[in-house]
């Protein structure tokens, strides 16, 4: 392992970093180091603030106070062609290639060598050639992006990042869309890498990875710096524990459980978003739920959790397998219309996307899942949708100019009542909540505590996932964790602490199981 | 964030003006208006003048109607004018040379103009082929049937007999009612028509629950997706009511010509779209209405008239309308965030 002299400048430095959205500080006085020749590993949970750091670095947030050197010099990248000509690049999640472009343009995309005005295809393919041979890499440059498997766009991706002389590469859970061999082919690139000199900041919710390729590791933690230190000193459960670090706070009262006779239950249940042959979201999911009792999903990104909730709820048509329940009738449904008649609802995770149409009322939202029921022979009843909107609206404290305003001009938690409205209009028995509370004020997320509790009373079966570790065990009877699709804790209320949840949800089965 | 102190609302005439309705509206004055000032020695002001307005811009109207629902539901329908051609040849070719009676006609015309809406409103829903596309695959289809149906010739009361001679053979009764005009001559049927067209398409969008799905469909579809909506079918349906009121205004053009032309209607889709997007309804769907179209309709209608009656030749009819749609288009789209 090249090991870096302490006198020479680390490639990366930022010290006091701080970063607003408006009234929210998401970054506060974090400092980050990255030396030439080491793969340093940035971990945190959801909302840590991992992705705010390096959006900076990339130059994509440029509004941010503290201090930011690449290569022992000052420097304050405006946008990320600067970023990239300090020599950082970014792997971002999603990929930045365009699909349908030939591999060679892609990776000279924004400056594409021309001679007056035309491009240089030949130079262009002979360097991008040199590019891909550099990763051990043998394809056809002229070919089109989108013809290659994701592992090989991942590598296309690196090589663009390359041949801007990037020395230092930042990888966002590059490995997500990776199976096995394709991670190790990976792994073995970052290895020829470091090699090169090059500082690599690898982010990644998985353990074994982090075991895997770590040299050093900055644990951030709710936006602030909790320590870095060489991954040799860090074992998992002191890392689980800086991750988490946190005791919980009594900030919301605990449920009052309210556990009646079995309602859900899954067994082996997959599902499969692109098609049976393609790669399942989640795999032999075997669980229960009982009426009146919240099962918490733990899990970090990528767990497919809520693939798992779509699946159920047959947004995928009938893309998955298994035996699901619903009091003892079977229940795998084809169609949300299907679900829906049989009493299940969903609260999408992302209410402006997939949740509300906010072109429409409040009163057409809320009523939009029950249009059926409410209008019989198909013809409408505005009185009666205005009385239903009212009724299920008002114990939400739902605060709207009135029930006709549209959607989209309300706030973000007054939104998210809407939408629950729609889910509870329908009078379900299953209720699956896909983050509840993200993007609301801690107002709007204490009354849906409250309602939560109430409908639990009422005897719903509630599904939870949430990205918060807090609200995961507050509200949770029980904590199932997934990671990559997988079932790896099912936690008791008293077993689920932050530690053992994070632990799994990192992907390691607990011992108990 | 705590309720701030609520601001005076503004004045009744800003948030009419501010609404899609009240822009509409006032771009019919503005025309209106014109029309007052540029009245050709007083023609905007004969009641004939507006009559015959109503009567051209109504086969229009009638396209506009269904061309409403399919745009609110996040698509567009480029076949309609097809479809008018197609039904008014096979119309002339079942009234005029087989001399079915009306209430075979006309049944089976709707069906005809349907089954061509519902043809590419299943492509384009179930299939999942863009509308644009779809549509346009059916308005050349149509074109080419509605060749096929009358032989590349209009379909006209002279029939060519046996022996290649031609007779003449009288206008249907079918024809002659709807080109007919009632109270004393001052009111089309045609408009008759298109009033009951634009009523029926109003209560299908306002009142029943259809409609209420073509808006959640336009406005977010996977939203409506996952609320249970049967995107597939109500989609479907919003062309196929395009293409039955496209058929429509079929009938009342071949009983206006008495024959049928199969290179009628080209370009009637462009009017029609104009007319829906003129009053407010976004192209973007989700957003939308009947009284808008009704405001759209009428605005199209009477710049044309307006345009006419001046003498102003049709080149430059088409240029100024072509700047008027783009001038109209700007100032809805003013405030919308």
């Amino acid at each position: 392992m090249p090991e870096s002299t302490p006198n020479q400048p680390p490639l990366v430095r930022m010290s006091g970093i701080t970063k607003r959205f408006g009234q929210v500080t998401v970054l506060r006085d974090v400092q980050f180091e990255c030396r030439a020749g080491e793969v340093h590993v940035l971990a945190g949970e959801n909302g840590a603030g991992k992705s705010t750091l390096i959006k900076i670095l990339a130059g994509i947030h440029t509004d941010f106070e503290g201090r930011l050197e690449i290569d022992g010099r000052e420097a304050h990248p405006r946008n990320p062609l600067q970023a990239c000509a300090l020599g950082v690049a970014v792997i971002h999640q999603e990929l930045s290639l365009i699909g349908a472009m030939s591999v060679a343009d892609n990776i000279f995309l924004g400056r594409t060598a021309t001679r007056a005005g035309f491009v240089r295809a030949g130079e262009q393919q002979q360097s991008a050639r040199r590019c891909v041979a550099q990763l051990g890499l043998d394809i056809d440059v002229r070919q089109a992006v989108e013809d290659f498997p994701a592992a090989i766009q991942q590598l296309i991706e690196i090589a663009k990042a390359l041949s801007q002389d990037a020395r230092v590469i930042v990888m966002d859970e590059p490995t997500s869309a990776l199976n096995a061999p394709e991670a190790a082919k990976l792994f073995a690139l970052i290895q020829s890498l470091k090699a090169r000199g090059c500082a690599i900041v690898y982010i990644t919710h998985k353990m074994e990875e982090i075991e895997r390729i770590a040299d050093r590791i900055t644990v951030l933690r709710d936006g602030r710096w909790i320590g870095s230190a060489p991954a040799a000193e860090l074992p998992a459960p002191k890392l689980i524990q800086w991750m988490v670090g946190r005791e919980l706070g009594e900030q919301f009262p605990r449920r009052v459980p309210h556990p009646g006779r079995e309602r859900l239950r899954l067994e082996n249940f997959s599902v499969f978003p692109s098609g049976f042959s393609g790669r399942p979201s989640v795999t032999q999911i075997s669980l229960s739920a009982r009426a009146g009792e919240v099962v918490g999903i733990g899990g970090l990104q990528g767990s497919g959790a809520s693939e798992f909730f779509l699946g159920l709820f047959g947004a995928y048509g009938s893309r998955t397998s298994g035996v699901v329940q619903l009091d003892g009738r079977s229940a795998r449904f084809s169609s949300p219309r299907k679900a829906i008649a049989s009493g299940v609802a969903l609260l999408t995770n992302d209410r402006k996307a997939t949740g509300l149409v906010l072109s429409m009322s409040v009163t057409a939202n809320a009523t939009l899942a029950g249009l059926r029921e409410l209008s019989p022979c198909g013809w409408r009843n505005p009185a009666r949708e205005r009385a239903v909107a009212r009724e299920i609206t008002s114990p939400m404290r739902l605060r709207a100019p009135s029930l006709d305003a549209e959607a989209g001009t309300l706030s973000g938690g007054n939104q998210q009542k809407v939408a629950l409205s729609k889910s509870l209009q329908t009078r379900p028995r299953l209720l699956l909540l896909d983050e509840p509370t993200r993007g609301i004020d801690v107002g709007a997320k204490r009354e849906i505590y409250q309602l939560v509790d109430e409908w639990t009373a009422q005897g719903i079966a509630i599904l939870l996932i949430t990205s918060e570790m807090p609200e995961l065990l507050t509200l949770s009877d029980r904590v199932v964790v997934l990671h990559r699709g997988r079932i790896t804790a099912e936690l008791s209320r008293s077993q689920a602490t932050p530690g053992a949840v994070l632990a799994a949800a990192m992907g390691q089965v607990a011992k108990s199981l | 964030m705590n309720a701030a102190s609520p601001a005076p609302p503004p004045p009744a005439w800003k948030i009419f003006l501010a609404s899609a309705g009240g822009r509409a509206l006032l771009a019919l004055l503005l025309v209106m208006a014109a029309g007052a000032v540029f009245n050709a020695d007083g023609a905007f002001f004969k009641i004939g003048t507006h009559r015959d307005t109503l009567r051209q811009a109504s086969v229009y109207g009638m396209l506009a109607c269904g061309m409403t629902l399919v745009i609110i539901s996040g698509g567009i329908d480029l076949a309609v004018g097809s479809v008018v051609a197609l039904t008014a040849v096979c119309a002339a070719k079942m009234a005029v040379h087989w001399n079915w009676p009306a209430w075979e006609v006309v049944p089976a015309s709707l069906v005809i103009g349907a089954a061509c809406g519902m043809v590419s409103g299943l492509i384009t829903a179930a299939w999942r082929v863009q509308p644009f596309i779809a549509t346009l695959a059916m308005m050349v289809f149509a074109r080419g049937l509605a060749k096929y149906a009358s032989g590349g010739m209009k379909v006209s009361t002279a029939v060519q007999n046996a022996d290649g001679s031609y007779r003449y053979v009288d206008v249907p009764a079918l024809f002659r009612g709807i080109d007919h005009r009632i109270l004393g001559g001052n009111l089309s049927m045609v408009t008759v028509i298109f009033i009951i067209c634009l009523a029926l398409a109003w209560v299908a969008l306002s009142r029943h629950r259809w409609g209420r799905y073509l808006y959640a469909i336009g406005g977010n579809e996977e939203a409506a997706r996952l609320s249970g909506v049967p995107v597939i079918g109500a989609k479907a349906c919003a062309y196929a009511a395009s293409g039955l009121f496209a058929a429509v205004a079929g009938l009342c053009q071949a009983a206006q010509e008495q024959q049928g032309d199969p290179e009628a209607g080209a370009g009637y889709e462009l009017v029609a779209i104009a007319m829906v997007v003129i009053g407010g309804t976004s192209l973007m769907g989700g957003r939308g209405g009947m009284g808008l179209t009704l405001l759209g309709v009428l605005t199209i209608g009477y710049l044309d008239k307006i345009l006419s009656i001046n003498a102003v030749p049709e080149a430059g009819r088409l240029v100024l309308t072509g700047v008027i749609i783009v001038a109209a288009v700007m100032t809805q789209r003013r405030n919308r965030k």
